[in-house]
Order: C-alpha cells, then structure tokens, then sequence
C-alpha cells in the first residue's frame, strides 16, 4: 500500500468511513487525486484531524472497532505507522459510570500549545490531551455538568461533535452536542452555559427551550471574532456574539434540514451546506446533489451544481463530511454516505469526483502540507 | 492453578502475539481471570471490558462451551483447568 510522500504546497484530503480511513494526495491545483489506504479497515474513523502545530506533520484518527472499542491512534508520517496505543487512551474516570463509546471529533489546540489537542466523545463529553494525544483526560465542568441528565442520544448516538476552540482567548470554547445543543466556557472549561436562545427543538413541546436542541454542526472562521453558523435539526443560525443570540438565516434553501456545515477559508461571509428533504427523508431535495453557499453570512443562499449529479442522487451528507483547504483558490470538499467523495477546487463553482466506491464516509478533512493551517472542524 | 484464556486473532498484537494466555494466579470467577488478565496484557482486557469493568456489548466469553452470558456473568466460577474463550460476536454492519 502506498502512502502520502507530500511537499509543501501539496493538497491533503483525510477521508473517515464506516469501514476504514482513506488519504487522497494531490498537487496544489488538485487537478488529479492519488488514493491512499485504507487505513484501519474494518473499522469505522469518525474524526480525522491533521495538525502541524510544533513542528510535526501529525494525522490523528479516532478509530471505533465495532466489537473491541475505540482509540485515537497517531501518525507522523502521512500513515505509514500509527501509535501502537495499546491502552484505551481516552477513559472515564472511575465513578463516572460511564464508558467510551467512540471518538466523534478532535481538534488541534492553541498554536502556542502545540502539546494540546481536543477530543469530542460518545456519550456527550469533552477530553483534554496536553502530551500531543498520548493520554486524555475528562474537562470535569462538561462531565459534570447539571444538565446532564437530561442530555439525551440522538439517531448518532449521545455524543460532543463540534469544538470550536476560541483562537484569541484559550478561556473560550464552544462545543454542540446532539442532543443538548450548544454550550459556550468563558473560563477554561471550568463552567458551561447553554447558549441556545433562538434556535429551535423542532421535536419539543416548548420548541425554544434553554437546552435540549439537536445542534448539527456550528462552523466558525476566526476572521471575524465571535460568528457562528449552525445547522440544526431543523433550522440554520448565525450568532454573532459567540452563541448568545441565535438568528435564523434560512434564506431560499430548499430544506433546513441538514448536517454539514463549513466556512470559507478566506472569507468569513462564505458558509456552505448540503440540505437534506426532512428528518424523515435525509437525501437531497429532488434528487439533486447541490450544495448551498451563502457569500453573505446568510442572507441569501445560491446552489452551485457544475458537476454535481442533478438527476436520481439520493444523497447524505454527514456532518463531518465536509471540509476546506487554505490554497489561495479555496478548496471544498465532502462525501456521502453512498462512498463517493467530491471536490471543487475553486470555492465551489466546479465540482470533480474524487472517489465513488468508499465505504459510508461520515468524516473529510482537508489541509494544505506545510503551512501549519489545520482544518478546523 | 492454570487457565488458559483463547484469544481471537484481532487481540493477538495486545498479547505480544500470542494466542493463548496462561493465568496462573489464583481465580475462583472469570472476573478473577479477566483482572489477571488485565493485569498482565493491559491491552487485551481493554478490547474485551470498558473501563467501568463491563464486557463489550459485542463481544462473548465463554468457559468452556458455556457463554458467561447465560451463567452467571463476571460472577461465573472458574476451576484449575478451565479454558476461557474469547470471541467477537457474530455481529457487525
């Protein structure tokens, strides 16, 4: 099996499936894709993280066998070895009477940290790794936070799945759970307020209540401090003060309903989506395979179609099945739960096929090799 | 006291690639054994308990043709002897 050998410039996308995880190489033009793997196989990666923070060149992987539980393993050589990790790395603590079910997001730290990374697990709680991801410890304010008990496992299961780290103040820290919604420290982690006000519980008697929303996906570009976007079990939002007010920004989209969400590298007024039909029916409106873009944080969305099948593409996208590369002529990407993988090397308007065959890809990631830019969740 | 503890081939890297372990610490419940276990091969009772001490929802173990499963669990006895077995169960998506 042949694995990545990058230059700097070079284009990486890190694909996470059902079954295994796969590196696709490319130029910085990415007009041709190598693939590489699968990594793991057999078994389900529903968060890949690239981190060259401190020097490294570090792919992480959450990996999940479905009968002998889950890790993170390490690579620093594009996949080619991976840390034997021959305990479980990520515990609850004793007491806790709770167990890992998988890993559902890490995210590099502070750039200053280079030893700190997050992890975002199943059942909803948050880790700390302050070694470079060797071992991992509970944030004891989100472990025991009151709210628990009312915090309850949607169709995924009970888990964290967005970390938002604030890159201007190592204080702050946004996190969405599914289902619990979204929760905001300002003070390391210590204590956690649910910051919901105006988004929707479609699924709840009191439709706006403090916590208990179904939050997908909250993407942030720190280019303009303090704006969020969040696709919710019904429901788009923009919040423009770290979470404490919520503004409904469904504006000519075919369907509310969706789970990926990523912004533009470069423009922080750039957000993309893939609407789904309904809770009932998660596939793409009309059989059409389009994603949405706004260029206005929101106040309207256009489809953008070139190369996208426009005819009988029952699709999904999960919602950490989309990502962005930091070229200078942006890069999106994502993939579905049928195996194929997507890419539009020019902020969307033209999309190539990247892969049709994979396993269910529940998780894509993209990054740039040497310019210290990990993609953020 | 001897017993043996048959693995599937997936723990065999945790077990520094063994197949089969020998407990010689003494064990009256196949609790006794997975804790010697773990013990020893950390890495092996890892894949088979969570860590609150919990045998994975997939996976089985047996005393010699009986699944703990249908016997009294981590609470099932086991004597001088017995052969633990370790399988993945026949589950999957």
């Amino acid at each position: 099996m042949s694995h990545p050998s990058p230059t700097n410039g070079d284009t990486l996308l890190f694909v996470g499936t059902m079954k295994g995880a796969f590196i696709f190489s490319s130029t910085a033009e990415r007009k041709e894709w190598t693939k590489h793997g699968p990594y793991f196989p057999g078994e389900s990666v529903y968060s890949l993280a690239y981190d060259e923070r401190g020097g490294k060149k570090r792919t992480f992987a959450a990996t999940r066998s479905f009968h002998w539980g889950s890790n993170i393993r390490r690579s620093d050589d594009f996949g080619e070895t991976w840390s034997a990790q021959d305990r479980q790395a990520v515990r609850f603590p004793e007491g806790s009477n709770l167990s890992l079910t998988q890993v559902w997001q890490i995210v590099p730290g502070p750039r200053d940290e280079p030893e700190v990374v997050w992890a975002g697990v199943e059942p909803t709680a948050l880790f700390q790794s302050r070694d470079g991801g060797e071992s991992w410890s509970a944030v004891d304010g989100l472990l025991n936070h009151p709210h628990r008990p009312q915090w309850t496992p949607g169709g995924g299961g009970m888990c964290l799945h967005t970390i938002v780290p604030d890159p201007a103040n190592k204080d702050r820290m946004v996190i969405a759970m599914s289902t619990g919604g979204c929760y905001r420290t300002d003070d390391g982690g210590a204590t956690w307020r649910a910051r919901n006000v105006g988004v929707r519980a479609q699924f709840l008697p009191n439709k706006y209540p403090e916590f208990g929303q179904c939050v997908h996906k909250i993407a942030y570009n720190p280019a303009r401090e303090g704006r969020l976007f969040l696709q919710n079990h019904w429901g788009l939002y923009r919040s423009d003060d770290w979470g404490d007010n919520w503004t409904d920004i469904a504006n000519g989209v075919p369907s509310d309903f969706g789970f990926a969400m990523q912004t533009h590298p470069h423009d922080p007024d750039t957000v993309y989506i893939v609407p789904l039909q309904s809770d009932e029916f998660r596939c793409t409106p009309e059989a059409k395979l389009r994603v949405y873009r706004t260029t206005n944080a929101g106040a309207s969305w256009e489809p953008l179609t070139n190369g996208l099948p426009q005819a009988d593409a029952y699709e999904t996208v999960l919602r950490d099945a989309m990502s962005a590369d930091s070229q200078k002529s942006a890069g999106i990407y994502f993939g579905t739960r049928s195996g194929k993988v997507y890419g539009s090397p020019n902020s969307g308007d033209n999309w190539q096929n990247i892969a049709n065959a994979l396993p269910p890809v529940v998780c894509v990631r993209a990054a740039v090799v040497g310019t210290s830019a990990a993609s953020l969740a | 006291m001897s017993i043996a503890v048959v693995l599937p081939r997936a723990l065999y890297p945790y077990a520094r690639g063994s197949s089969t372990l020998v407990i010689d610490d003494p064990c009256s419940t196949v609790q006794d054994a997975l804790s010697a276990v773990g013990k020893h091969w950390p890495g092996v009772l890892d894949r088979v308990m969570t860590e609150q001490g919990v045998v994975r929802e997939h996976v089985n173990v047996f005393v010699g043709e009986d699944s703990i499963r249908f016997a009294n669990g981590l609470a099932t006895p086991v004597d001088d002897g017995d052969t633990i077995m370790i399988v993945a169960a026949v589950s999957g998506g």
